[in-house]
């Protein structure tokens, strides 16, 4: 009577999944969260080579600016669920697959430079902004490049996916600057290498990665970074839209270290190394994001 | 899973001209390299088949280089290395002067990959036929290219007609990794998509629609052109006893 007694046990099981006493808080849990704590992990995603915000150290581990502030939540929601062993699994991902990857699961907190657009939140949401800038451009200092004009007859690199890409692209077409050359690249490694092989004449994103780039590169003095700023790019932590417990939590965390004023200490360690000075326009939005409790 | 579906997206524009535009690219690069693949590898597959030991072993040589290093390192070592090996002025015509740089490396570097997987088939269908016909050709007095050009050619390359389709259609889904190097082509137009309208899901799938719609249509083709080449008996024979 093999049938009955399978079918007994199945009833056990199932009744005994049902009388387990879960904890009170746990059943409030929703979205993030509560997939964070069904599953005992946490999944990280971190950029490859976004200097000085998400990138590898030497032990190739993912460091930076971004995952400090990101590895600052874990340990919220591991107070939050009271799993002080929570397993981080860090996960990389690049311009074209960090919202898929947010939006299907695979990542629940993206910690890079991520530019925080209205036209992103409609797949996924971010956190409060925690950096400011925007789209300059990186030349040798012979090319004579200063500005987006000077891009005339010239070869740009551009990575594919950014709104660096967008903005560059939008001032070419609204500037009428003729015959520019576009290379599209898949990251800020690759657009880097174009330029010293000189395979392009110019690399235009983001003014903070520029300065970690130019901080990296064999040939640094003979790098320039200039121009006005060609977008506004505030960045913000990558999340889950519809999530508001687990952007509630990140938000409290960065709001604590903006007020607290480790910002500041957490921006001297990454980004002094690469020669860039704290500006007022940073110390401006760290105020402004410093939400009282 | 939250995502906000919008497959309107894929009949506006821009974006619908970027996957047209896209397509033709992924068209260009696959058929061009196709093409010099088939040449190339055709002429190794011969080389690694005749009893001349030093084409036999540039042959060897050849194959185990491309076909052992992955096809994503090749089109980086191409485009960003290979310039820099090349004296100063050759490498900077190379970045500079070359027209349509990514395409062109794009081309060369999935012809010269693809070659070396052509030039396996075309050896081995070389090697499948029967070693008597070749004893026969030499005791009518056929000479080394006459044995070629009227015995192993005629007979091998029919016989490997079914495996090549195979590498055709990889030719069209290699041709994807040339957007790591910066051609515009499909899988690059449909990030473009996504970039631009963050309708990343909708847009892969017209890609994969589109992907399978070209790699059926090559299908079809070689399956014609398989029935029509088919000798008959010769490739009947092999499944049963000889």
């Amino acid at each position: 009577m093999r049938f009955p007694r399978i079918m007994a046990a199945l009833v056990a099981a199932a009744v005994a999944a049902f009388a387990v006493p879960t904890p009170a808080a746990a059943q409030e849990l929703y979205g993030t969260l509560r997939k964070i704590r069904d599953a005992g992990v946490i999944k990280v995603g971190h950029r490859e080579s976004s200097v000085p915000f998400s990138q590898f150290d030497q032990n190739r581990r993912p460091a930076g600016f971004s995952v400090d502030l990101c590895m600052r939540v874990v340990d919220a929601v591991k107070r939050e669920l009271n799993m002080p062993n929570l397993r981080v699994e860090f996960i990389p991902v690049n311009p074209s697959t960090r919202i898929p990857l947010i939006a299907n699961g695979t990542v629940d907190i993206e910690c890079g430079s991520t530019t925080y657009t209205l036209g992103r939140s409609r797949q996924v949401d971010f956190s409060s902004i925690f950096y400011l800038t925007g789209t300059q451009i990186m030349s040798r200092q012979n090319s004579g490049i200063r500005e987006v004009e000077d891009l005339a007859n010239k070869s740009v690199a551009l990575v594919l996916g950014t709104t660096n890409e967008r903005a560059v692209k939008a001032a070419i077409e609204r500037l009428r600057i003729p015959n520019v050359k576009v290379l599209m690249v898949k990251d800020h490694a690759e657009a880097l290498l174009a330029l010293e092989t000189d395979r392009v004449d110019a690399y235009a994103t983001d003014e903070v990665v520029l300065w970690g780039l130019r901080n990296q590169s064999r040939i640094k003095d003979q790098l320039v970074i200039t121009g006005r700023l060609l977008s506004y790019d505030p960045y913000g932590l990558m999340l889950r839209r519809d999530d508001s417990a687990f952007r509630l939590l990140i938000n409290t965390t960065l709001a604590g270290i903006f007020r607290s004023g480790e910002i500041e200490q957490m921006f001297r360690k990454w980004f002094e190394p690469a020669g860039i000075p704290i500006n007022d326009r940073l110390r401006q939005i760290w105020e402004y994001m410093a939400l009282p409790e | 899973m939250s995502y906000n579906w919008n497959w309107g997206v894929l009949v506006s524009e821009p974006y619908l001209g970027w996957l047209i535009s896209g397509t033709q690219w992924t068209l260009a690069i696959a058929c061009l390299a196709w093409i010099m693949a088939f040449t190339l590898g055709s002429l190794i597959g011969i080389a690694r088949t005749t009893p001349i030991g030093p084409l036999r072993w540039l042959g060897t040589a050849y194959v185990e280089l491309f076909r052992n290093i992955p096809l994503l390192v090749q089109m980086f070592l191409w485009f960003f290395v290979f310039p820099e090996v090349l004296p100063r002025d050759w490498g900077r015509w190379v970045k500079r002067d070359l027209p349509m740089p990514e395409f062109t490396t794009a081309v060369l570097c999935l012809g010269f990959y693809t070659a070396s997987r052509v030039a396996e088939q075309v050896r081995s269908g070389l090697n499948a036929v029967p070693k008597g016909l070749l004893a026969a050709g030499q005791a009518g007095g056929l000479t080394l290219p006459q044995i070629y050009r009227y015995i192993l050619l005629p007979l091998g390359f029919r016989i490997i007609v079914p495996s090549l389709t195979s590498d055709f259609l990889a030719v069209f889904k290699n041709s994807s990794l040339a957007l790591t190097i910066g051609v515009m082509e499909l899988t690059a137009q449909s990030r473009q998509i996504e970039n631009y309208t963050f309708q990343g899901f909708e847009a892969f799938t017209a890609a994969t629609v589109i992907y399978c719609v070209i790699t059926a249509i090559v299908v079809v083709i070689m399956t014609r052109v398989e029935a029509r080449l088919r000798v008959p008996g010769l490739l009947g024979r092999q499944q049963g006893a000889l």
